[in-house]
């Protein structure tokens, strides 16, 4: 302690200064001590939900901007400024306010194509992280809670997503808060209620936008933050899974220190998602509301696909045959099945895996921190994949109109193969991945390692 | 040392002073395109050349910072004990007891209680959600009505009034009722004219009244509300760009493929005294998107 003290103080820098000046108010030497040295199991792949995670970053910070110049409002203004062909036109005032960041603030164009770029990336790194997790079987107990957490940021993301490409206020987004609209429309008893609930009124309501912002930039963010923070603190709690190796066992975690080998690794990729991110948005035009031009009721062009991640949903709509029926006065539209209840369906269905595995599957309820292979569970194996095909099926649906363009066949041809498609693949892929999987397992390709006990 | 360890440590000595190098250069480059970013916002900022430097700024950093990591540091593996979640049999059991002998039993005690807060919790809940209800009107009427009228003439969106000869066959142009100006009233009132060719007219028995060969439908799509935008003259079908739901116009635009169920409603219409296209009322049956209570007969205004 002496000699330590003096060898201390004459190399104190400001990091040291503040540590000592926390720990004197708060005692965190101690537990801080255990941080420093937490392990981090290392694999590429337990990287994917970081990169989630920074893609939110992005977006917090280009959305601050981006709202700082926005005009959530549907007053009718005319465009005076910079871009000719739409000089003189009546336009919204959300839609000017778009095209002002667009055309006249400095850095805005960039900052609105990053925002619409990370959205995209966010929600894609959040389905290949769950992918990693599901066919690993990083989701078993003690982690159940975890996965439940994950699928409800995934739900957040796709109603962050959906506001916010309606706030422009372009002929594309309003296109989409119809379709939005009319969905729910269709809910039984309630639907009329909460749509004039939610937009003030008849569609377009009076109040869209101003509910759509909050939405976006205040209530969802909130939920997205909160539910981030419990699925870190969780992870923190019950430590990360990894892979069967080496020295790793079901009770021991061997890894990167979090300080400073972790939190460096983390940094880096944190400074190479903003840098993908800024690339796409830089040279990557996306959602450019100029060419689209303003919103009008009774305008639409053709082809209009969404972001990538609600063509699943389109495609569900557009392969729904035309059936709508009333029972006892109730009638049941054509757009509730594939737009409310599938959706639903597929949503509980993740959300409950874990539960329906270890009952029915594995029968198995003990604590699992060393990850699988997608062999090693072959029922597994099947269903994801049949889920996935089912989901890849429909999300090519979602653009039948473009393939039929494309490959000069029918809609209706395409449509049809479609139908058929979504029913008969999944289980054929399903039972494929599960035979394949059970092959796989029969023959141990890894050798076990013989030193280990 | 043996001469094999000097070696190794000579190695490894080598590989971090490289990766230092790196590392150093990799921030360098970051520092320049940094200041180069600096440059192009000053000088009025081009999105394409802002997002290449970042992309270089940013890509800098993270190398160095990974180098740093992975190379210069090369920190060994920890390992930790992972003890299991649930905690040890003891120390649930010694929980269990406290709060069995503190709260649990309390509770227990004063059940009535606890049911009562419970339920005053619920019916607070329920009270504290009233307010909502007053983000906007009821559907009462709505959607069941336009701002169609019996009289009102059929304008084009520049607010220009059309005769039957205006509209020829295979042409087919976007109506309103004339005075619905605002977004709102135009979002449910929009309509299609179309000019069937001679003799196409098929319309089943009871439809709405049509002029000559004119007819007009509803342009919102009864499947999700949007508007139904294209017209193939040939086949005399209105397609709906959102999910290809088509539409036989010469048969009260019954829907012929896609996933619209229900007709596009049509609108009855005939010719004023100053010989323009007018309204003979509302459209037959309520517009757009299906919704539960459709098939209910709407309210009654009083006159």
């Amino acid at each position: 302690m002496p000699s330590g003290t003096s060898d201390r103080t004459h190399r104190d820098g400001p990091i040291e200064a503040l540590a000592r000046w926390l720990d004197d108010r708060l005692r965190l030497a101690g537990g801080g001590r255990k941080y420093l040295r937490k392990a981090f199991p290392a694999h590429w792949s337990f990287l994917l939900g970081e990169i989630a995670l920074f893609s939110l970053v992005v977006l917090l910070f280009t959305g601050t901007f981006l709202a700082l110049f926005y005009t959530p409002s549907a007053r009718s203004v005319i465009y005076e400024g910079p871009y000719v062909p739409l000089q003189g036109t009546e336009v919204s005032a959300a839609f000017n306010s778009t095209m002002r960041l667009s055309f006249e603030v400095r850095a805005g164009l960039l900052m609105r194509q990053v925002h619409h770029w990370a959205a995209l990336v966010f929600v894609a790194a959040i389905v290949v992280h769950m992918l990693r997790v599901f066919f690993t079987g990083a989701f078993r107990k003690p982690r159940e809670l975890n996965w439940v957490i994950g699928v409800g940021l995934l739900l957040l993301a796709f109603g962050a997503g959906f506001t916010g490409y309606s706030l422009p206020d372009d002929l594309l987004s309003g296109t989409g808060l119809r379709i939005g609209y009319s969905v729910l429309l269709g809910v039984p008893f309630l639907g009329p209620l909460l749509g004039f609930l939610g937009l003030g009124g008849e569609y377009p309501g009076t109040d869209a936008l101003g509910r759509l912002h909050i939405m976006h930039v205040m209530l969802i963010p909130a939920g997205l933050l909160g539910l981030v923070g419990a699925h870190l603190a969780i992870l923190v709690r019950q430590r990360h899974t990894q892979k069967p190796g080496p020295g790793a066992r079901n009770d021991n975690v061997v890894g990167e220190p979090l300080f400073p080998t972790q939190t460096m690794i983390s940094l880096s990729l944190l400074a190479f998602t903003i840098a993908i991110l800024t690339l796409l948005g830089g040279l990557f035009e996306i959602n450019p509301v100029w060419l689209y031009g303003p919103y009008e009721p009774f305008s639409v062009f053709a082809p209009a696909q969404p972001d990538w991640y609600m063509g699943w949903l389109e495609g569900l709509l557009r392969l729904w045959p035309p059936i709508e029926f009333t029972v006892f006065g109730v009638t049941i539209a054509s757009t509730f099945i594939p737009g409310v209840v599938l959706p639903g369906i597929v949503f509980t269905l993740v959300g409950i895996y874990p539960w329906f595995e270890s009952r029915f599957v594995t029968r198995d309820q003990a604590e699992h921190h060393l990850l699988q292979r997608a062999r090693d569970v072959p029922a597994r194996a099947g269903l994801g994949t049949g889920a996935l095909t089912f989901l890849l099926v429909i999300f090519v649906a979602g653009s039948n109109d473009v393939i039929a363009a494309d490959t000069a066949t029918s809609l209706q041809a395409i449509t049809g193969i479609l139908r058929v498609a979504a029913i008969v693949l999944p289980p054929l892929t399903g039972f494929a991945a599960y035979r394949f999987a059970q092959r796989l397992g029969d023959e141990p390709s890894v050798p076990e390692p013989a030193s280990q006990p | 040392m043996s001469d094999r360890q000097v070696d190794q440590w000579e190695q490894r000595h080598a590989r971090t002073d490289r990766a230092a190098r790196q590392a150093a250069t990799t921030f360098f480059v970051a520092i320049l395109a940094a200041i180069g970013l600096f440059v192009v916002y000053i000088q009025g900022g081009q999105t394409q050349l802002e997002g290449v430097l970042l992309f270089v700024a940013f890509s800098g950093v993270g190398a160095g910072i990974g180098l740093w990591a992975k190379v210069i540091l090369d920190e060994p593996q920890v390992v930790e004990d992972r003890p299991m979640m649930r905690s040890p049999r003891e120390s649930r059991e010694a929980f269990e007891a406290e709060y069995d002998e503190t709260v649990g039993g309390g509770l227990a005690r004063r059940s009535f209680l606890v049911k009562l807060l419970m339920g005053a919790g619920a019916s607070l809940g329920l009270a504290l959600l009233i307010p909502l209800r007053s983000l906007g009107p009821g559907p009462e009427n709505e959607l069941f009505t336009t701002s169609w009228r019996a009289g009102a003439r059929l304008v084009l969106p520049t607010g220009a009034p059309i005769r039957p000869d205006d509209v020829g066959p295979d042409q087919i142009v976007t109506v309103f009722p004339e005075g619905a100006r605002t977004v709102e009233e135009q979002a449910d009132s929009q309509a299609v004219l179309i000019g069937l060719r001679q003799d196409a007219m098929d319309l089943p028995p009871g439809s709405p009244a049509t002029v000559g060969n004119l007819v007009v439908y509803s342009k919102l799509c009864t499947h999700a509300g949007c508007p139904v935008g294209l017209y193939r003259a040939s086949a005399a079908e209105l397609l709906c760009p959102c999910h290809q739901s088509t539409f036989d116009v010469t048969r009260g635009a019954v829907p012929i493929s896609g996933p619209a169920a229900r007709p596009l409603p049509q609108l009855p219409i005939g010719v004023d005294d100053d010989g323009f296209l007018v309204a003979l009322g509302d459209f037959e049956a309520p517009v757009g998107p299906t919704f539960w209570n459709l098939t209910d007969e709407p309210i009654v205004e009083e006159a």
